[in-house]
């Protein structure tokens, strides 16, 4: 465990659920884009091999976190960053550190799915490795078969691997780009929004593999459905204008939480 | 499980290179940057072969009307005239018939007649000059000088502009014509992407009112596009201005400063075209030649920018001169 | 509204809707025309000859343009090696990088640069090419097409890498690809048939061209043997053909224009077959 500041307000690892250290800490983290600020000194433990939800209602800077974990908000021209964030208590936006390197430890899905459409759904697989260097013919068939596993698509693909991605159904998709991450074997997922777009049957097939992942990964997962994130979360935060307002196990921010505005929250009295 | 950010080895052969990713954004850029460039380097040639003319002459190379290569003595004038005078003749025929096309085909014309419609003038504009060129001088030109030019003559003659003998047909007006049926397909084309860049719900607006189609059309698409089909116009004009061979093969290629319709005259980019192979390698004739690009390229240059900018103060980027 | 108001509206409206549809068919006209008098005078001129022989000396009937046929490949070949690779990276410069003020000047600088005339850009490489190299030569007229060729490509090959939806991108560097592997390998691949469109289109263009090759490739009446050679092009033969006072080079004419066009039109028109699928998005 690397040393976190004494100030740090809330952190996950002192709940029970989180028995296996801390894989992301972020530590006063504001986003800026231009003269706007998005995220508001957000300080937060995601839990290694467990899954948390963030929630909040539109615009509350939850998916502008998300994407800071990665450094994928350096891609929206004019955003400027301060604070810190480590990943297994390395900085990941020290000097010497690429992006790229960041975001192969630290996958993303996506809220709409986008399979590559001119790749076969084995390609789609191994793009990530293919793209990175990795030849050799066989670890990339042993990948394939593996990612698709996790990703609970394997028996529904492995007779035809060379049909065109874009020829599966939407949830089919979407478990592809989390096949396709899981591909690079990265050690935290993150996931905005990933079934939002998908229907119900498609829906309850993601959670169960969100399930099943969290054994091996640390999932963040962003999401507009509150029952969502108390049937699949070990941990919940929840953001309102761009601040952290209320972090802890499921449970509490469920059951029991401390403010006020989370309350209204996530019985609904407002969003 | 645990990796460093410098040893990515298990998930990665490599580490990704930025060097890499340095060298492919400046070889991008470098490659973008040759527009600028290819301008410079246009401006620059023509400046070197025109320095002669240019230090000869001086701003009388403008105004002089003599084109006399015996005498080593240049003039643009009749050149810029004729420019201008089949310029005009072919906005004058070309600007109602493209904008009443584009219209038609936005507002008016049945929907099973756009498509084919919009294929075939898109294809009109793809006819090289040189072909349009030699089908106006072998099949346009004879019609010209034994039925519409002395048909013409009949209606108009007591006009100056129409005076003079019918000649050979090959003339301003020829000119002027075949430049008409070459600007017509991209008036017609940027015309029609200005008005159906009019909101929907101006037309609805319209409609409401109890308007009919023509009255729609006039009060809410015309009156909200006249400036970006003033653009389309200009941008006409530009084309016109330098267009060479097809001009080149139906004009006369007299330079002469006669305001009539049945005469011969030439052009700028003619009477380069025309004169070019037949000078001596050094001297004042080519750099008289290149001079007279330079004025060209200044013209058309500027009244091109000038139609860019018209049209994407109108329309944003999404309006752009077409090809 | 008086009932004789409605009926002048009425008559206005119909009357406005014949004349704008006159228009249009006047504008069509020409076209028409100019197909019925390629194919009246150049088809029935067609001949296996024309394809495969070369140009008789006057005063002999007979003989074809195979070189000049040649040529125009040869001309578009060199063509394209030059104003492909620059428009197409330029292109993806335009659309992945850069900020917004440069790019506006480089696409200002590009549509400005559409708009010089043809005559110009050839005596540019007349000074350029042919001056240092003692005469014109295939070179000089591939280099010239290939400079007009540039703008066109970058413009489309932009236009086209826009309609990518940015989510093949984030997905991409999600996965940790380089932002180059990344261009080249999904925004590119994605977005290949647009890009060989705009090529096409940017070819069959200045296929047509002559005013930019009567100084630099100059034509040729046999074969060129090596790129240093002045070169016939198709262009080139039927303007020298149209402005001789022989029938016999004129039919020579009317069939090299036939052939030029349906050249042409079969690119414009082929390219919109290949585009009719051409932005598949996942839905």
């Amino acid at each position: 465990m690397p040393a976190i500041s004494p100030l740090t307000p809330i952190r996950a690892s002192d709940h029970t659920a989180g028995t296996h250290g801390t894989a992301l800490t972020a530590r006063n983290l504001s986003v800026f884009f231009g003269q706007h600020q998005v995220l508001k000194r957000v300080s937060l433990d995601i839990a290694a091999r467990a899954v948390t939800a963030i929630i909040g209602p539109s615009g509350c800077g939850k998916s502008t976190f998300l994407r800071a974990l990665n450094r994928m908000h350096e891609l929206t021209p004019e955003a400027r960053m301060e604070g810190d964030i480590r990943l297994f208590g390395e900085d990941i936006y020290a000097r010497h550190v690429e992006p790229v390197v960041v975001r192969r430890r630290v996958g993303m899905v996506f809220q709409k799915s986008n399979p590559f459409p001119t790749m076969s759904i084995a390609e789609n697989v191994t793009v990530g490795l293919r793209l990175n260097g990795l030849r050799d013919k066989t670890t990339l068939t042993e990948r394939t078969e593996q990612s698709l596993r996790m990703a609970a698509l394997w028996d529904e693909v492995k007779d035809r691997l060379h049909a065109p991605a874009i020829s599966l159904s939407g949830g089919q998709q979407q478990r592809l780009c989390i096949a396709r991450a899981l591909a690079v074997q990265p050690e935290v997922l993150l996931m905005d929004e990933p079934a939002s777009a998908l229907d119900p049957l498609a829906t309850s097939h993601i959670e169960e593999l969100i399930l099943e992942l969290k054994r091996n990964f640390s999932i963040v997962i962003v999401t507009h459905n509150m029952q969502q994130a108390a049937r699949i979360s070990d941990f919940t935060a929840f953001f309102y204008l761009g601040e952290l307002v209320e972090f802890g196990p499921t449970n509490k921010v469920f059951m029991n939480p401390e403010k006020r505005q989370t309350e209204d929250y996530v019985t609904g009295r407002f969003g | 499980m645990q990796q460093t950010m410098s040893q990515p080895a298990t998930n990665a052969p490599r580490t990704g290179a930025p060097g890499a990713d340095r060298a492919f954004q400046w070889l991008t850029l470098l490659m973008a940057l040759s527009v600028f460039a290819l301008i410079a380097l246009i401006g620059y040639e023509l400046m070197r072969g025109a320095r002669l003319s240019l230090h000869h002459f001086g701003w009388r190379f403008l105004v002089n009307s003599d084109w006399d290569p015996v005498n080593d003595i240049y003039g643009a004038l009749p050149a810029i005239f004729g420019t201008l005078a089949s310029s005009v003749i072919a906005l004058l025929l070309a600007v109602p018939l493209g904008i009443g096309t584009a219209i038609y085909l936005t507002e008016l014309a049945p929907l099973w007649l756009r498509q084919p419609l919009i294929m075939f003038i898109e294809l009109l504009a793809a006819v090289p000059s040189v072909i349009l060129g030699f089908w106006g001088m072998s099949v346009l030109v004879p019609w010209l000088r034994t039925l519409l030019f002395p048909w013409l003559q009949k209606l108009f003659g007591f006009l100056p502009l129409f005076q003079g003998p019918a000649g050979s047909g090959f003339s301003l007006l020829a000119a002027g014509i075949i430049l008409a049926i070459m600007i017509v397909p991209i008036i017609t084309s940027v015309s029609r992407e200005i008005l159906r860049s009019v909101p929907g719900l101006q037309r609805e607006a319209a409609y409401a009112l109890g308007g009919t189609r023509w009255e729609v059309t006039r009060i809410a698409v015309l009156s909200y596009a006249k400036k970006g089909l003033f653009g389309a116009v200009i941008l006409g004009l530009g084309r016109a201005l330098g267009e060479t061979m097809a001009v080149m093969m139906v004009i006369g290629n007299s330079p002469q400063i006669v305001l009539k319709l049945f005469a011969p005259a030439s052009t700028m980019a003619s009477v380069i075209a025309n004169e070019f192979n037949e000078t001596p390698p050094a001297g004042l004739y080519p750099s008289a030649l290149f001079e007279l690009g330079l004025v060209l390229l200044g013209v058309t240059v500027v009244v091109n920018i000038f139609a860019q900018l018209l049209l994407k103060t109108f329309a944003g980027p999404s309006v752009k001169p077409q090809p | 509204m008086t009932v004789s108001n409605h009926h002048w509206r009425r008559f206005k409206n119909g009357f406005m809707q014949t004349l704008t549809c006159a228009c249009a068919m006047l504008v069509v006209t020409p076209l028409v025309l100019v197909f019925y008098h390629l194919l009246h005078e150049g088809f029935t001129s067609l001949n296996w000859a024309f394809f495969t022989q070369l140009p008789k000396a006057v005063g002999e009937t007979g003989g074809g343009m195979a070189n000049a046929i040649a040529g125009t490949f040869i001309l578009l070949g060199q063509a394209a090696l030059v104003g492909v690779p620059v428009g197409v990276l330029g292109g993806v410069f335009l659309s992945e990088y850069g900020s917004s003020r440069l790019n506006w000047a480089i696409r200002f600088a590009a549509d400005t640069l559409n708009g010089v005339p043809s005559i110009t850009w050839g005596i540019v490489v007349y000074a350029l090419v042919v001056v240092p190299m003692h005469g014109p030569s295939a070179l000089a007229g591939g280099i010239v097409l290939g400079m007009m060729m540039i703008p066109l490509v970058m413009r489309t090959t932009e236009e086209v890498l826009q309609l990518v939806p940015t989510g093949y991108r984030e997905a991409a560097l999600a996965l940790g690809i380089a932002k180059w592997k990344m261009i080249v390998r999904i925004v590119v691949r994605t977005a290949l048939k647009g890009i060989v469109t705009g090529a096409l289109l940017a070819l069959a263009r200045v296929a047509g061209e002559t005013a930019p090759l009567l100084f630099t490739a100059f034509g040729n009446l046999g074969w060129a043997h090596s790129l240093k050679e002045p070169i016939a092009a198709m262009p080139l033969l039927i303007f020298n053909y149209a402005i001789s006072p022989y029938d016999d080079w004129h039919r020579q004419a009317w069939a090299g224009a036939f052939v030029l066009l349906m050249l042409v039109l079969a690119i414009n028109v082929g390219v919109r077959f290949l585009t009719r699928d051409r932005y598949r998005r996942n839905s």
